[in-house]
């Protein structure tokens, strides 16, 4: 029993990780691009919760109508001032960018909200649980979490099949000289795909911020989980980045039961062992080239 | 510079540093031997990212295991620590062949975040290590009591330069060889290199064991130098942060970019270390900005501006052949090594 309970907290977790691949996942789709920041915005969104909440006294649910825009504007400002310059210019210039705002990030965290350890509060709904059968309880947090995974996988995935901006994406993601060609301005989607990579990127600061407490420095490790999640995954598919997510989550609950030091270890692991046995993921779309 | 005025300068410049101990204070020795480390680190960063074209941030996998392998040897196989810091290198060697065979299954920025993954599996197993390794304690280098302090300095400081001078060398000597031309034809055109002959995994994974084996070398002359090692601060990011950021300021893919860039941040590191976060932001931002308005770094102004070149990796054509002859449209492969040693824009 005590088997199943942890198999399901793994698998709920993956519903969180779930939410830090899909941003990641979604930007390499569209344009082949890795966010380094990716993981800082993560902590800067969970920031700029806890700010609304001691400034204006919204609660973390309700700081989601501002953290989720400020976010999006980061994105679309990133990317058409900064990254879009370094288009088709090699892997180096995005990589190097992304990487010194992600130290540029922490350190300006540090200096305004010191290296101290901070938590979002929610209320009584942080501790909240279901016994779904004896030796099985379900925290409702995890719960919430996980829907909410599927719901922003869900409407992802209706915008990119059904929206005229979403067939923009895909068609940007094919090939950006023929989507030209039809009168798509590539930047212009570029920006859109950050700032939307970057609004998932807040709702998932936001829960993990609640889940647990964060830290300037805590960016780093919320990029691998991410990372970890697109490649068991899958480069470029939606649900497969689900799936990661929740292979991730159930590796790390695994391993923790075993030996309290080897949460991470496994997750890292069964990523190398995907990587080794199954590189492209378990179910890749997007063609590597870029 | 001419091969002559080179040779000349680089001995003149090699014997006053090789006789700084009896001219020199200790403090002198100090400061070079952490300045070398850095210059080293990058030199290795360079040749993988800027001649490789993979851009890594798991370098400071071969840190942490050149300073352990260091540790394990001088002080529980009792092997002469100098000697250590040397098979350090090789260790790093050694265990970057099966890395590179999960690693390369990645390319470009999903190779950058794996290798950085690959080294934190490495610290997570040596911090795990709690009763060996001491876990996250970290251990010292108690070996270092064997001899007496103002001579360990001294030989210290000697392999220091000899690391330097050697990552330089290294770097120099393998860009004009046949690898040298290959990395340079496959990061030209990697479709055109395969089809003239390169071997590009070959080169590829070449190079990334000699910079396994350089970054290894120069980890364990660090924790010979700092005696005491953790696996948080040995198997940091910061270590590739540096690199990157040392390569991108001076400029990417020249033998002197990393030089230029080694004595920027080296400075920089000395004159604001008072200002805590504030002289990473600063560092962190002149990378950013550098890779924007001026992608081959200071080096590459300098050489644009004023057409300076200490180390001329170039081939240049013999003078009848590059005015006489047409360049063919094969010429890639033919006479095309004015185009293979084109400097990227």
């Amino acid at each position: 029993m005590q088997w199943v309970n942890v198999l399901a907290q793994g698998i709920l977790l993956g519903g969180l990780y779930a939410l830090y691949g899909t941003g990641l996942s979604l930007i390499f789709g569209v344009m082949r691009l890795v966010n380094l920041t990716h993981g800082d915005l993560m902590v800067v969104a969970a920031y700029l919760a806890l700010v609304a909440g001691q400034l204006l006294g919204l609660s973390p649910w309700l700081s989601l109508l501002l953290v989720v825009p400020a976010l999006f504007v980061i994105g679309v400002v990133l990317q058409r001032g900064l990254l879009n310059a370094t288009l088709g210019k090699g892997v180096l210039p995005p990589l190097i960018i992304t990487f010194g705002l992600s130290v540029i990030t922490q350190n300006v965290l540090q200096l305004g909200f010191t290296a101290d350890t901070q938590g979002l509060d929610a209320g009584p709904i942080e501790a909240a649980s279901l016994e779904v059968m004896k030796g099985v309880t379900l925290g409702v947090l995890p719960l919430i979490t996980f829907a909410a995974a599927v719901l922003v996988l869900t409407g992802l995935q209706l915008f990119l099949t059904r929206t005229k901006l979403g067939r923009a994406f895909r068609a940007t993601s094919d090939d950006p000289t023929t989507a030209e060609l039809i009168g798509i301005n590539s930047r212009q989607v570029y920006g859109l795909a950050m700032g939307l990579s970057l609004a998932i990127v807040a709702v998932a600061g936001v829960l993990l911020g609640v889940r647990t407490t964060f830290a300037p420095s805590d960016g780093p490790a919320r990029l691998i989980y991410a990372f970890e999640t697109v490649i068991i995954g899958g480069l470029g598919s939606l649900w497969g980045t689900l799936a990661g997510g929740v292979i991730l989550g159930v590796a790390q609950t695994v391993g923790a039961q075993l030996n309290p030091a080897w949460f991470q270890l496994a997750g890292h692991l069964i990523t190398l062992a995907l990587l080794a046995f199954r590189p492209t993921g378990l179910f890749a779309r997007t063609r590597e080239a870029g | 510079m001419s091969p002559r005025g080179l040779a000349l300068g680089s001995t003149l410049l090699l014997a006053a540093l090789f006789s700084l101990p009896w001219w020199g204070t200790p403090d002198q020795m100090r400061t070079l031997v952490e300045f070398t480390y850095f210059l080293a680190l990058a030199q290795m960063w360079n040749l993988l990212a800027g001649y490789g074209g993979m851009v890594s941030f798991g370098q400071q996998a071969w840190i942490g295991l050149g300073g352990y392998t260091l540790i394990v040897l001088a002080d529980d196989l009792h092997v002469n620590m100098f000697l250590a810091v040397v098979v350090g290198g090789v260790v790093a060697a050694l265990v970057a062949l099966p890395t590179a065979a999960l690693a390369f299954r990645l390319r470009g920025g999903y190779f950058a975040v794996g290798t950085w993954v690959i080294a934190e599996v490495f610290r997570l197993l040596v911090a795990s290590s709690t009763e060996w390794l001491k876990g996250g304690l970290g251990r010292s280098l108690t070996a270092a009591g064997l001899i007496a302090r103002p001579l360990r300095e001294q030989y210290t400081y000697w392999l220091a330069i000899v690391i330097g001078a050697g990552a330089i060398a290294l770097v120099y000597y393998l860009m004009r060889s046949r690898v040298g031309l290959g990395l340079t034809a496959i990061r030209d055109s990697e479709t055109a290199a395969m089809s003239v002959g390169v071997k590009i995994t070959r080169i590829k994974l070449l190079v990334f064991i000699i910079a396994a084996l350089g970054t290894g070398v120069v980890g364990g002359l660090i924790y010979l130098n700092a005696l005491r090692i953790t696996p948080q601060a040995s198997f940091s990011i910061q270590w590739s942060a540096f690199m990157a950021f040392i390569v991108v300021i001076g400029g990417l893919g020249t033998v002197e970019g990393p030089i230029v860039g080694a004595i920027i941040f080296f400075i920089l590191r000395n004159y604001l270390s008072g200002l805590g976060p504030w002289s990473i932001i600063l560092l962190g931002s002149s990378a950013v900005i550098m890779m924007l308005i001026a992608p081959d770094g200071l080096w590459g102004v300098l050489h644009r501006r004023f057409g300076l070149e200490l180390f001329p990796v170039r081939r240049r054509l013999p003078a009848a052949l590059a005015h006489g002859q047409p360049v063919k449209a094969d010429g890639k492969s033919a006479s095309g090594d004015t185009t293979l040693a084109e400097r990227r824009p």
